[in-house]
């Protein structure tokens, strides 16, 4: 059954190229967003890479796409329209379209799929594709690190999932590499998206000691509490300097374009092939906002850090690592492996928050 | 000049036909103005919004996968409506029932019978009647108002279930994302007809729901006394009825009605729990048993078209680049339109000059 | 350190606060508008757009009042002259509202937004504790607790204000007595409108100074339930804002003292208690009868 599958996938696959370029149809891409592109945060970056890509291939792309649609039966249906309507590529950006996608890819073998954020490649047409956020969030560790003078971050997380609690994790790290008594404060705001929530979640960390606020959820909310007092604080997702202009340290900014570029072009060229990729400020995927008001010795320092993970030279998450409850993780030396992380459920040491069980 | 309305006699049977055409003529006017203002042809447009999706067997099962669940709640909710109960908690009600009727196959997956579906399905119904039964009982006992209990149970329901999802209900295998487990094959809710698409029997529970419900409530004296309750609690005293009993009835298959929905959208849909199981189900079968004027042969029209401007509104986004937005403001007044349109059946709408009745505008 | 938690609570009760006073309003005349979502989040997207587009703060607020009640306006025409169904009037405007403010607002997204300055009245804004949180907060905070007061005192200390309340106890013997029942419905939905579109522009103004799609993220639909919450009464819909926000604002402190209570739970919070409190307030039977406008969500058309 499953050699038939990659068999006529692989016929496919050959045939494709042949059809496309006899009659120079262009390419169809089409991308599913959990959120509206006015969010400001993961949908909205999302869809600055379909723009990227619509730049980068003009004539030879057409792109369609669907905003907010909710995980569940409308997903299904979404994907399922998009492959009926001739796109040669599905991009399904959501962890929640993971089912559906492979779903829906059985039934449509000479369909592209990729799904972000997800694990499951049930069929040879789906690939699955991620960035490791956490890298930045190192190097925001030791920033924080050196510029909070109170010793303690405030940090705004989202849902505890593997990817949120691995970022914590990172970010802890980082500081503890420049600070090793250094507090991490969370608070759960059980929303990726509610500006108001996140600014009052900001609120209590700061009136709870914060003097550095770091997020996990979407909007430029926090970023603009942390103006109004005086404090410094982190972008996420996107460059979130607009709204913070003597606040942001740095951002994580998701550059999805490259790697839309890339697939497209595979798709196009007939190279198309399953993988799973998780890359991050090596390839471009995880880029750092410009390093703003901080002195030169911390930037430099930030500056340094970048290059050696990007060198691949140093990997945040490198032993000697004890998990929260005392107990050895990782050994002198030793760096974790990529399942473990991926599936990420229990705090390192120091770490101030349980994580529901 | 100005508007004003006299009351018929009876309401108007030719207009009871006539209003959801009517509707739908100013529908296609304001759609084809709204879209060409924003540079879109609007034949193209109309046609995607309202008939490709009808063009394609996959589409029509789509159709019904969508309406099933608002179907569901809005025939339960028109009991509740029409005695003059304000359930807007439906949205929790769907949630409960799918959480009960998952405890099956999520915590004992060996389990597996061909009895474990129908148990799922009764759970599903138990559990949606149970977390309706709060607001009633609350109402009943300590005359706390419904609106309010039904409304804030909505949003402790998302929390728990999203508790249970990413805590105790996780699946193992599963990297500790949040969802449970996949349900296994008895625990599924089999396709209608498999071979041309993927609607399940949550649809025809839907139908089955609305027939049964609207023979309740046109044939049977347990419909006259929701009616009766309804419209006048004082009438319904004299009559024998017990008001609180009627409260706790309506609630109970309305949850009921809701907890089968939630049920068979995950046993049928998506085929485990996770974090959102509904995007707003339990609000949208409001308007939905509205517009079916609170009579379940009605609200199953109702649901079916507005099933169909989701469907459609997606086509349009598709095919002629629509925004998601304008699809959202169209549907919006889509529903003003009908609203409006179904004035006609009750009254008949004159124009008043100033100059022809004096002591009017004298007013 | 409390300064600082009751300045946070009162940020958070203030659109709250403002939406229900006014939706109170418009219950108490008879008209039960479910639109309060809509409305509010087309204050928002106009209050911040004006704002932006002409750089001041106290325009974008008016403009948002003024959109926030022509709004209204359609419910108004609809329910009161048509004679519409209310329930299903409100949810389809709430939809309208959600689609027309992404469509007016797709070109905000991502800019900043213009802060509404705080006004400090001299003197007592130097005060310990209450300088802060009562003389030293922004317009809306203090249009807010002045709408709560005057419509009290509207409602029950005035000849207008028992005109309106008898409407909406009583359309059909209101209407014997010559008063015009849809005219005083369509001025008090209008006033809804007003107040709503000022709570979503104290968001995007004042509580976090940016446009984003869906940011009122469900606020309508608590100051709906704090009308309820509050037995059509407005100093208890002033303590059931308020009440609301400290259980928000309080469960994220709990948080961030780490104390290890799963987070859902901690979210929870506000409803439950809300819940609780009614539940205990509303247990004297006749006082609550009192208060419910009887003619709540029932067409009215004058005889002839």
């Amino acid at each position: 059954m499953k050699n038939t599958l990659i068999a006529l996938a692989a016929s496919v696959a050959v045939l494709i190229p042949a059809v496309a370029s006899a009659q120079d149809d262009p390419t169809k891409a089409c991308f599913i967003y959990v959120g509206p592109i006015g969010d400001f945060g993961w949908s909205y970056q999302h869809h600055q890479g379909l723009l990227e890509a619509e730049e980068h291939f003009g004539d030879k792309l057409e792109t369609a796409y669907l905003e907010s649609v909710p995980e569940g039966a409308d997903a299904e249906r979404a994907i399922e329209r998009f492959a009926r309507s001739g796109c040669d590529i599905i991009f399904t950006t959501s962890f929640g379209y993971m089912d559906p996608t492979n779903k829906i890819a059985a039934r449509f073998p000479d369909v592209k799929f990729e799904h972000a954020t997800g694990y499951k490649r049930e069929h040879p047409n789906v690939a699955t594709y991620n960035s490791k956020f956490h890298e930045g969030r190192y190097v925001q560790g030791v920033i924080a690190a050196r510029m909070s003078e109170a010793g303690v971050a405030g940090y705004i997380a989202s849902f505890p999932i593997p990817e949120v609690v691995m970022g914590i994790n990172a970010f802890m790290l980082g500081a503890q590499s420049v600070n090793p008594d250094f507090q991490v404060k969370v608070v759960w705001a059980n929303t990726w998206f509610d500006p108001a929530r996140e600014a009052d979640a900001a609120t209590a960390l700061i009136d709870q000691g914060a003097d550095i606020i770091t997020q996990h959820t979407d909007s430029t909310g926090p970023m603009q509490v942390a103006a109004d007092r005086g404090i410094k604080a982190f972008g996420q997702a996107s460059d979130m300097i607009e709204f913070g202009k003597e606040t942001q340290l740095t951002s994580i900014i998701d550059d999805w374009g490259p790697y839309y570029i890339e697939r497209i072009q595979a798709v196009m060229d007939g190279t198309w092939e399953q993988h799973d990729v998780w890359e991050g400020m090596a390839e471009g995927h995880v880029v750092m906002a410009p390093y703003t008001n901080m002195p030169d010795d911390v930037k430099a320092e930030a500056e340094e850090i970048e290059a050696r993970i990007k060198s691949g030279e140093f990997d945040p998450f490198t032993g000697p690592i004890k998990k929260q409850d005392g107990s050895d993780w990782l050994a002198e030396g030793e760096v974790a492996e990529e399942g473990v992380l991926l599936g990420m459920n229990f705090y390192v040491e120091g770490v101030d928050d349980q994580l529901p069980q | 000049m100005r508007l004003e309305l006299v009351k018929r006699p009876q309401q108007s049977t030719l207009f009871s036909a006539l209003s959801p055409f009517i509707a739908f003529g100013l529908t296609i006017v304001a759609g084809a103005i709204l879209f060409a203002a924003l540079g879109k042809d609007p034949i193209e447009t109309l046609y995607y919004y309202f008939i490709d999706p009808l063009t394609e067997t996959w589409s029509l099962h789509e159709l019904a996968i969508k309406a099933a669940p608002l179907i569901l709640i809005a025939v339960g909710l028109s009991v509740c409506f029409l005695s003059s109960n304000w359930n807007i908690g439906a949205e929790g009600q769907f949630i409960m029932g799918a959480i009960a009727g998952s405890i099956l196959p999520v915590l004992f997956p060996d389990f597996q019978f061909w009895f474990v579906l129908p148990l799922m399905l009764i759970m599903g119904m138990a559990g949606g009647a149970a977390y309706a039964f709060i607001p009633a009982i609350l109402k009943v006992r300590f005359n706390t108002n419904e609106i309010l209990s039904s409304l804030m149970l909505v949003y402790v329901a998302q929390l728990f279930l999203d508790w249970l999802v990413r805590g105790p209900w996780r699946n193992p295998q599963g990297f500790n994302f949040p969802e449970t487990r996949n349900f296994h094959e008895y625990a599924i809710l089999p396709e209608i007809w498999s071979a041309s698409g993927r609607a399940h029997w949550g649809f025809v529970f839907a139908l089955v729901a609305a027939f049964v419900l609207w023979f309740m409530l046109s044939k049977t004296l347990k419909g006259f006394e929701v009616k009766v309750i309804g419209q006048s609690p004082r009438a319904g005293r004299f009559a024998g009825f017990s008001a609180g009993r009627m409260v706790v009835f309506a609630f109970l298959v309305s949850g009921a009605m809701a907890g089968l929905a939630g049920i068979s959208e995950v046993a049928g849909a998506i085929g485990q729990l996770r974090p959102t199981i509904s995007p707003g189900y339990g609000f949208t079968a409001i308007i939905v048993a509205f517009l079916g004027r609170l009579n379940p042969l009605g609200i199953v029209a109702a649901g079916l078209i507005l099933a169909l401007t989701y469907l459609g509104g997606e086509a349009a986004q598709i095919s002629v680049g629509l925004s998601d937005k304008v699809v959202r403001a169209f549907q919006g007044s889509i529903l003003f339109f009908v609203l409006a349109c179904d004035t006609l059946i009750h009254y008949r709408v004159r124009l008043v000059r100033p100059a022809q009745k004096a002591e009017a505008a004298h007013a | 350190m409390l300064e600082a938690i009751l300045l946070t609570v009162s940020m958070a009760a203030t659109p709250l606060l403002l939406a229900a006073i006014g939706e109170l309003v418009v219950e108490r005349s008879g008209v039960l508008n479910l639109g309060v979502e809509g409305m509010m989040i087309m204050g928002a997207v106009t209050g911040f757009g004006v704002a932006l587009m002409t750089g001041n703060p106290f325009l974008g607020a008016l403009a948002a009042i003024i959109v926030g009640a022509l709004f209204s306006l359609l419910f108004a025409f609809l329910t009161l002259t048509l004679v519409t169904n209310q329930v299903a009037t409100g949810l389809a405007l709430t939809l309208l509202g959600l689609g027309l403010s992404g469509m007016i607002g797709e070109s905000f997204v991502g800019q900043p937004g213009v802060r509404l300055p705080r006004l400090d009245v001299p003197f007592l804004s130097e005060l310990p504790i209450v300088g802060r949180l009562v003389f030293s907060q922004d317009m809306i905070f203090y249009v807010s607790v002045f709408l709560t007061v005057a419509v009290a005192w509207f409602l029950f200390y005035t000849k207008a204000g028992l005109t309106l309340r008898s409407v909406g106890d009583n359309h059909n013997s209101a209407h014997a007595l010559g008063i015009k029942v849809v005219r005083i419905r369509y001025l008090a939905v209008l006033f809804g409108g007003a107040c709503a579109g000022l709570a979503g522009a104290h968001l995007s103004l004042v509580y976090v100074p940016q446009w984003v799609e869906n940011m009122t993220a469900g606020r309508g639909w608590i100051a709906l339930a704090l009308v309820v919450f509050a037995s059509w009464r407005p100093l208890r819909v002033l303590a059931g804002a308020y009440l609301f926000g400290a259980v928000s604002i309080g469960q994220l402190h709990a948080q961030a003292l780490g104390i290890g209570i799963p987070s859902q739970l901690l979210s929870a919070l506000p409803y439950i208690a809300t819940i609780v409190v009614l539940v205990l307030i509303s247990r004297n039977r006749r006082l609550t009868m009192v208060n419910t406008p009887a003619s709540l969500g029932r067409p009215f058309v004058p005889d002839r």
